[in-house]
């Protein structure tokens, strides 16, 4: 397993370094001069000069880069203009309440999508396995800026349960944290809800026909403990790399959900950045959450190994 | 393989199973109407769209639908909410069909090439092929329209990089099994030109899948370029593009709904009817598919 987790850790070097590599093209590919996009229109011909110099923007690219990841190493990933602090403080001052959406939306789309997918594969072809195609194909059409909308007009605005922007009510209870988490999170989580009901009931449906299934049928066993003690088990390793596939989806929804809620984390940020074209904290951003996908999917593929022992010997 | 080799039905008798076999698969029927409807309108948005999408109407900012001549109501600027979303459907099928074809021509050689060749070329490919997947979609094709900067253009440039690897992959994994299949390897050996061999070979096997997968981006494609939009990265005002008339008509949602929700309802049902016909023509490749869900 040791062997398996460093070979896996090897693996993904060099996966990073085609991230910043990635990232850092970005900014390549501004059309004109970076220095005027990087800056903002406000800055002094002086100041542009200078930014020049410190990119090496007359070097050769290669030279470029590794300036890039010389400065990416000691944590400075440039300066953001839309918040005139460094990029490293905006999105480090943000990844808590990111990650905090992100987690709450696994958890609840893992916890309803697996218990629906299993209800809907208990009885294949029954009219609530067709409700739950029908809810997947919704959840799955819907842009989430649009679900969280309709969600703030029905629940905040008309019903007036819930509140619908922020993070925090005036005293900071977590009372208060918890109902502004409602909604965001449920917006959040309803497209990778619905794939993950997909994808275990398709899974629990792969196993159902295996002979030991069988065997447990005719000895009697009920369908239901077949369902819950036999197929989920057995489905659990597909199930559970699709949750992991999520939650790298969810960190980067997240740009969207928080901008409908205003939700202060790195995907508020990136919007405030898009119409100010501040590149810097958008590649940063960008940075960031690709290489916590990365990682997610690290931890994902030795869950995977770890509940699959076929993998083990490999 | 083996049920293919038992019988070759004729030609006509062939097409007429499928077409059987097409109006037979409910979600597919269904996927193709919403599509056609949409489709009808785009094309014919001059003959039907009831106002100007761009005239400002200051007196009548804000109607509700059904409520006067406009049907859907207005917006901010008092323009027509319908004839918006009419001409709309135009940009809305554009950018959702457009960077799936030109993805599915490049990612599509690139798998083909990569496949057929092998050896150290296809080991780079998929190498960066990885890189991008380390990236989710939305994350890329944000960046990629930012640093090029907003428009339609930038726009369509991100969903095609991003939606590349997808079909080079699926591709690639086609051609590596059918490069083993005995009739290529009689195709080599009867010294047929690499160019022969995968073009009249091996392209055939890999369209079904690739079309299949294209179906479905397609649907994942109007929810990516309404994203995108709604972040401010599309088409900029007026032009009368769905995600960025849900963006504008954002600010209102208290007094005025309808604004932001009529053109989110366009994009679900767009998205609704592409996701069908995707699932439907998905069903049809694979019959372990049908058979699962009936």
């Amino acid at each position: 397993m040791l062997s398996f987790i460093l070979n896996r850790a090897l693996q993904i070097i060099p996966v990073i370094i085609g991230v910043t590599i990635a990232t850092f093209l970005l900014a390549q590919i501004i059309p004109g001069d970076p220095a005027d996009v990087l800056l903002g229109s406000t800055a002094s011909e002086e100041t542009r000069q200078e930014l020049r110099t410190a990119l090496g923007l007359s070097e050769p690219v290669y030279i470029q880069y590794g300036i890039y990841l010389k400065n990416l190493l000691q944590g400075d990933l440039g300066q953001s203009f839309t918040f005139a602090e460094p990029v490293t403080q905006v999105l480090v001052s943000r990844l808590f309440n990111t990650s905090l959406l992100a987690i709450a939306a696994i958890i609840l789309a893992s916890i309803v999508g697996v218990a629906a997918g299993t209800w809907a594969a208990l009885k294949p072809g029954s009219i609530r396995d067709q409700g739950l195609s029908v809810v997947v194909l919704f959840f799955n059409s819907m842009p989430s800026f649009w679900l969280g909308l309709v969600l703030i007009l029905i629940f905040g605005l008309h019903l007036r349960l819930l509140p619908v922007g922020g993070m925090d009510d005036a005293t900071g209870s977590l009372a208060g944290l918890a109902a502004h988490m409602v909604l965001p999170t449920f917006t959040l989580a309803a497209w990778s809800l619905a794939v993950i009901a997909r994808m275990t009931r398709s899974a629990i449906l792969d196993v159902i026909n295996s002979d030991y299934i069988r065997t447990a049928r005719s000895r009697g066993v009920s369908e239901a403990r077949i369902v819950l003690r036999h197929a989920l088990p057995n489905a659990m390793p597909t199930v559970i790399t699709v949750i992991g596939m999520q939650m790298g989806f969810l960190l980067s929804g997240a740009v969207l959900t928080e901008t409908v809620f205003s939700w202060p984390g790195i995907g508020l940020a990136m919007y405030q950045a898009i119409s100010t074209r501040d590149i810097p904290l958008i590649q940063g951003g960008i940075l960031v959450l690709a290489i916590a996908f990365v990682l997610i999917n690290f931890v994902v593929d030795i869950l995977y190994a770890y509940f699959n022992p076929k993998i083990k010997l490999a | 393989m083996a049920t293919m080799t038992q019988s070759i039905p004729a030609a006509s008798e062939q097409k007429e199973s499928v077409l059987r076999r097409v109006l037979s698969n409910g979600s597919l029927v269904i996927g193709l109407i919403i599509v056609a409807i949409i489709i009808f309108a785009a094309v014919f948005a001059h003959w039907i769209a009831p106002f100007d999408p761009l005239h400002v109407d200051p007196l009548a900012r804000y109607q509700r639908p059904f409520s006067g001549w406009h049907i859907l109501g207005t917006d901010e600027i008092g323009r027509d909410i319908l004839s918006r979303l009419i001409y709309g459907a135009r940009f809305a099928l554009l950018v959702a069909i457009l960077p799936t074809l030109i993805a599915l021509v490049i990612g599509g050689a690139i798998g083909l090439l990569a496949g057929y060749a092998g050896g150290i070329g296809d080991t780079v490919i998929m190498r960066v092929f990885d890189i991008m997947f380390a990236f989710p979609g939305i994350l890329l094709a944000l960046g990629i329209s930012a640093a090029l900067g907003p428009g339609l253009t930038s726009m369509i440039i991100a969903m095609v990089v991003v939606t590349i690897p997808a079909f080079g992959r699926i591709v690639r994994g086609v051609v590596l099994g059918i490069k083993e299949e005995l009739y290529v390897e009689a195709a080599r050996t009867l010294g047929y030109s690499h160019a022969r061999i995968a073009l009249r070979h091996i392209l055939p096997n890999v369209l079904g899948p690739a079309v299949v997968y294209g179906t479905l981006q397609t649907g994942r494609n109007v929810i990516l370029s309404a994203s995108l939009s709604f972040l401010g990265l599309g088409p900029q005002p007026p032009t009368p593009e769905w995600g960025q008339m849900l963006a504008s008509g954002r600010t209102a949602i208290a007094t005025a709904a309808h604004v932001a929700t009529i053109p989110g309802l366009a994009i679900v049902l767009l998205a609704i009817g592409f996701n069908l016909i995707g699932d439907g023509a998905r069903d049809m490749m694979d019959p372990r598919f049908t058979k699962e869900r009936s």
